[in-house]
């Protein structure tokens, strides 16, 4: 049984504290997140895909003290996969990349992507993450899973890369902001920069 | 035909362009290795306040320097004009959102260039910027350089745009291809 993508976002962002920033991929997780409740810390893109990890090393070098959550979907990642490569250079140990990998582009009708049947054949992103040296890297199966990768997120000590297993579902639609000089705008302020 | 420019074998602008950085509060470098901006580089990497990001692809800047400014830190992207090519939608974060960007670029394809396979890109850097919104400010003469860096710096950071100092291939010299 294959975690349901909504309740995952959630669970990860529980109590999730001033300090932790988070920024999503366009398109589903982006959805996912806005559903897990509305925050001046998330950055929310509604373009820019295969940027958000690099968004996320940027962040996570401009802010040592704070925690950075890039989730974003398994497309997402796979454009912009030469990231985890740099990022495995830098090893910020205040940022994680986590994936929601359901194995189809949710967002245009689930098309499969290049990770689908990853046990079996497809691409495997956490072999490409640890093959970029990010020392932890979690594969993310079911609720206990998702409560370690919650615990680690609140206390990250080192580079992580995560691949969470999701359902193949696309959700309704809950839109965030789409306004990037807002968005922004109100980030910053919320970080006093 | 004239005979090409003189060309400083160790120009001193790379210098001045990193004296601005460290004026400007530059605080991430972000770059694909490139021969014109290897000077540059090398005092980036040697300096401790300054933290330099070699990347894979140039987009990945574009995105790094959104990131750094989100979490209130300036930054740079170093990249050879066929690099541009390659961040164009991802310059489309920096537009929607009004991130500040600056871009160094150093020109391959307009003057003693042997590679052909330069041309395509090089040739419409300056269409492709202003295409982009980017302010452009081309540097043809070592003594320009430092006035238009700092030029670009004051759009970038001040009115929060893309600008893009673009260092003719004049300045860089020719490509030596023997050993």
């Amino acid at each position: 049984m294959m975690l349901e993508r909504r309740a995952a976002m959630a669970r990860l962002l529980a109590d999730r504290g001033d300090d932790l920033l988070v920024v999503p991929g366009l398109g589903s997780t982006c959805w996912d997140l806005a559903a897990a409740g509305d925050n001046d810390r998330n950055f929310y893109l509604w373009g820019a895909m295969g940027g958000a990890a690099m968004i996320g090393l940027g962040l996570a070098l401009a802010q040592p003290d704070k925690r950075v959550a890039v989730i974003t979907g398994d497309g997402e990642m796979l454009m912009g996969m030469g990231a985890l490569a740099t990022i495995g250079i830098q090893q910020p140990p205040n940022l994680a990349i986590v994936v929601f990998d359901n194995g189809v582009y949710g967002e245009t009708g689930m098309q499969p992507s290049h990770t689908q049947g990853s046990d079996s054949g497809g691409v495997d992103l956490l072999k490409v993450a640890a093959g970029c040296g990010i020392g932890t890297c979690l594969e993310v199966r079911d609720e206990a899973g998702l409560a370690d990768l919650a615990a680690r997120l609140k206390g990250l000590d080192g580079t992580l890369f995560a691949r969470v297993l999701i359902e193949a579902v696309d959700p309704p639609r809950v839109l965030p902001e789409r306004d990037g000089v807002v968005l922004k705008r109100r980030f910053r302020a919320a970080l006093g920069v | 035909m004239n005979a090409p420019a003189a060309v400083a074998k160790d120009p001193e602008w790379p210098d001045r362009l990193y004296e601005t950085f460290k004026r400007a509060g530059i605080r991430q470098v972000g770059y694909v290795p490139d021969a014109g901006h290897a000077r540059l580089i090398d005092r980036c990497r040697a300096d401790p306040d300054i933290r330099d990001i070699v990347l894979t692809t140039e987009e990945e800047g574009v995105a790094l320097a959104a990131g750094a400014w989100l979490g209130g830190q300036r930054a740079a992207l170093l990249m050879q004009s066929s690099g541009l090519g390659n961040c164009i939608n991802m310059l489309s974060l920096a537009r929607s959102c009004r991130f500040p960007l600056l871009m160094l670029i150093t020109m391959r394809g307009e003057w003693e260039e042997f590679n052909p396979w330069q041309e395509p890109m090089g040739s419409i850097v300056d269409p492709v910027l202003k295409l982009c919104e980017a302010e452009v400010f081309r540097a043809r003469k070592p003594d320009e350089v430092e006035g238009l860096a700092e030029r670009a710096i004051q759009t970038v950071f001040g009115d929060e745009r893309i600008a893009a100092l673009v260092l003719s291939q004049e300045l860089i010299g020719k490509k030596v291809w023997t050993k």
